[in-house]
């Protein structure tokens, strides 16, 4: 009954240093050797500070900023400690009630933008931390950027353009735009006049 | 739907169908200790595992003692993760000053993990410091997916031996699975993740400077006792509050994610799993991880049928998973890309495009879109796997319908690495008793008479699940404590409760998230059907194992059921379908079901 407790002990302490401590400090010694710039969080820099990371969102509302997806994290949204989706069911009268809030908000700040709303900009994003938003999306706030800031709507078109990833290798995944790189363009073109 | 979501669906299935026999064979050879290139490098190693452990890898063992070896290889293991939990706040590695998790969360986490399960009710980032998800979670994740494996293949030598009193010895089975097969596959697959953008440091969170500022909102108050104040009606409190900074929580990531995925565990490093950023950046990256969730269980089918002398063997239980998984996410897409009327009538586009990806897109992430999202949400629960790349409290009701059937079908489509497979060969052990009773013979299976003894492990091991399922679901509905978590209103909210015991009572982890499942209630309850599941049917599994190892083989005769024909791949396909379908039926018309008929009645 006992025999085998306690080889069992010995085993799980044998494979906890080889599982548990080697191979995460073996991934973490290569991943920081050849790609320490992803392995640390894909942190983008611009005048020495960290301004935020590739891959992670940030909240918008000014009408001058593209607008990314709605967060559900709490207490504030696209809080990077807290991922959260916001797990309303489809048929939730709550979901209904903060698309309708989000879709008069959009119109409010541009009352130009009447045609059907694309669904990630009044949608909360699993993560509550999604950097991207669809290219429909970016084109749906065009026309408020474009009065906010005194730009042509082509100019924004076209930056718009330059930031749009298209799916890997033509087939995974979603055509998409990452809103803090564009909104980080944006106002590096607004400083330099 | 769109051309591209199917193309990327198809693209799927291929590339895993591709990869069954090479790595399949790899495994058998694994298995069968064959020498190659493997051992050359690994035997050092190997052996010193075992003169470390203090075990002699080549006694056979009878599967009595192969039982209690296994069990207590886990126990150890569960007393360790709860340990850690409970004692993070005074150890190493915890840069955050995280403090120790609760006695019943940690008790739910410990069997959650060494069950194969990796149910999450803490939410990652915010519990768990750098050494409890080192130390404590990702060691399970590779042993507790090692067992599994060591379990199938001690039920695969009771068929392959015969007049035998062995099936084979656990901790070799249980150091080869993890040496061999789930340690270099996960150090490839953790480094591909990093070129992705998967974190992997063991830094303390980065601060980053918001290029909108300030960033005002509103959060709950806390009393001098540091609970939320509530006002008459109940609900809290809040002040207002405003940051300029973003703090960026990052870890060791990618080692846990790629074993969680490769190991079918599904515990993610993050909150939100697989839909976090920095667990799952890119569609490559979410290809790549998805396709590691199905890899394993696929090719231990063809390991299956190498080991036993007769592939078509393996490629007919391939075949019968493969046609349930095809058919089951081809209805999910379609379900899922019909817009959600309530959002339309709101005013969102419901027409996708090259430039949009689509209606219902709450709870998903765009880098992913619908196809990825219900691929992923269809993997993870036909593997025992349970980790998300979208929110599948979220997914249209019948969509959401699919995940949950493929839980309670008994996590044999694919299933959990071993797991999955034995109990797919219960089913077919049923099946091949069913056709016998129906053609008159005495059933075989692979050269073994089953006989009542069989029958009744296989029984045991297909009934249990649904007990817990079924149970469990109706004692929390019955009782305040399971009310209390219910999020969603009306038909979903149930549907919560009856997915979180589908998931925990099938070994599988992944919930309908709204349900506030981290209360003493859930923890307890659900910790239990884990236990259950795992443990009551591995002991029967290796009971039916030693049973046929000692039996004699039959030669096959003209009477013999054919087991390797698409007749008997749809026998088999029948025999699982009916039994979850007469078993949840009822208990999905009242979920998801009656959740459709109101949202498109537009009640």
């Amino acid at each position: 009954m006992f025999a085998n407790l306690i080889p069992a002990l010995r085993m799980l302490v044998v494979l906890s240093v080889l599982t548990g401590v080697a191979y995460p400090l073996l991934v973490t010694g290569i991943a920081q050797l050849a790609f320490p710039w992803r392995a640390n969080g894909s942190l983008l820099i611009e005048n020495q500070k960290v301004v935020g990371s590739e891959l992670i969102g940030q909240p918008f509302a000014d009408p001058k900023y593209f607008w990314g997806r709605p967060s559900a994290t709490s207490p504030q949204p696209y809080n990077s400690g807290a991922s959260s989706g916001s797990n309303l069911g489809a048929r939730n009268p709550a979901l209904a009630e903060a698309v309708t809030a989000r879709i008069k908000a959009l119109r409010d700040a541009d009352p130009e933008a009447t045609g059907p709303v694309p669904a990630d900009l009044v949608t909360t994003s699993a993560s509550g931390l999604d950097p991207h938003i669809s290219v429909a999306a970016a084109d749906y706030q065009i026309s408020r950027i474009a009065k906010a800031r005194g730009l042509a709507p082509e100019a924004l078109r076209a930056l718009v353009a330059q930031h749009t990833q298209p799916p890997t290798f033509g087939v995974l995944g979603e055509k998409r735009v990452n809103v803090l790189q564009l909104n980080l363009n944006l106002d590096r073109a607004a400083r330099k006049g | 739907m769109t051309a591209l979501g199917w193309l990327q669906i198809a693209l799927y299935l291929v590339v895993l169908i591709a990869l069954a026999k090479p790595l399949g064979a790899y495994m058998a050879d694994v298995y069968e200790d064959r020498p190659g290139w493997r051992k050359r490098i690994g035997a050092p190693i190997e052996g010193g595992i075992y003169r470390l452990a203090g075990v002699d890898s080549s006694r056979d063992m009878r599967w009595t003692e192969y039982a209690l070896a296994m069990l207590w290889f886990n126990l150890v293991g569960g007393l360790v993760v709860y340990a850690l939990q409970r004692l993070q706040a005074f150890l190493p590695l915890n840069p955050q000053s995280l403090s120790a998790v609760s006695p019943d969360s940690a008790f739910n986490t410990a069997t959650s993990f060494i069950s194969n399960t990796n149910w999450q009710g803490y939410s990652g980032e915010a519990t768990m410091s750098y050494l409890t998800q080192m130390l404590g979670l990702t060691v399970q994740n590779f042993v507790s997916a090692a067992t599994g494996m060591a379990v199938l293949v001690a039920l695969i030598r009771g068929f392959s031996r015969k007049q035998a009193t062995g099936i084979g010895n656990f901790w070799a089975d249980l150091v080869r699975s993890t040496l061999y097969i789930l340690l270099p596959l996960s150090l490839l697959l953790a480094v591909a993740l990093v070129s992705q953008g998967v974190v992997q440091t063991f830094d303390a969170s980065p601060t980053a400077q918001l290029v909108e500022q300030p960033l005002n909102y509103d959060q709950p108050k806390n009393g001098p006792d540091g609970q939320p104040i509530k006002d008459a009606s109940g609900s809290p409190v809040t002040e207002h509050a405003s940051t300029t900074e973003q703090s960026i929580a990052v870890g060791p990531a990618a080692s846990q994610v790629a074993i969680k995925q490769l190991g079918t565990n599904g515990g993610g490093f993050f909150n939100v799993n697989s839909a976090h950023p920095l667990e799952n950046p890119t569609p490559l990256a979410n290809f790549l991880e998805v396709l590691a969730i199905l890899l394993i269980p696929a090719a231990l089918c063809y390991t299956f049928g190498r080991m036993i002398g007769d592939t078509r063997q393996g490629w007919a239980l391939l075949a019968a998973m493969t046609v349930v998984f095809t058919a089951l996410l081809a209805s999910a897409y379609i379900t899922e890309s019909v817009p959600n009327p309530a959002l339309v009538s709101a005013g969102i586009d419901g027409t996708p495009n090259a430039n949009y990806p689509g209606t219902n897109l709450e709870g998903k992430e765009v880098r992913f879109g619908i196809a990825n999202s219900v691929l992923w949400a269809t993997v993870t629960t036909a593997a025992s796997n349970g980790s998300v790349n979208a929110m599948h409290d979220s997914l249209m009701p019948l969509t959401g319908l699919v995940p949950m059937w493929l839980m309670q079908l008994g996590e044999v489509i694919f299933g959990g690495v071993g797991s999955g497979l034995y109990g797919m060969i219960m089913f077919a052990i049923i099946a091949v008793f069913i056709a016998g009773l129906m053609i008159g013979r005495t059933p075989e299976y692979l050269g073994k008479k089953l006989g009542a003894f069989e029958i009744k492990m296989a029984s045991i091991a297909i009934l249990i699940p649904p007990l817990l399922v079924l149970g469990g679901t109706a004692v929390a509905v019955m009782v305040e404590a399971g009310r209390a978590g219910i999020a969603n209103p009306g038909a979903q909210g149930f549907s919560e409760i009856l997915y979180a015991f589908s998931s925990a009572g099938n070994n599988n982890g992944s919930a309908f998230a709204g349900l506030s499942a981290n209360t003493p209630f859930y923890n307890t309850a659900l910790g239990i059907c884990m236990l259950f599941a795992r443990y009551w049917l591995a002991i029967p599994v290796l009971a039916l194992a030693g049973a046929l190892a000692a039996a004699k083989t039959v030669p096959a005769s003209e009477g013999t059921l054919p087991t390797h024909t698409p007749l008997f791949v749809t026998v088999l396909i029948g025999t699982v379908i009916t039994v979850g379908a007469l078993t949840f039926v009822p208990a999905l018309a009242l979920g998801p079901v009656a959740e459709h008929l109101q949202l498109f009645a537009g009640k």
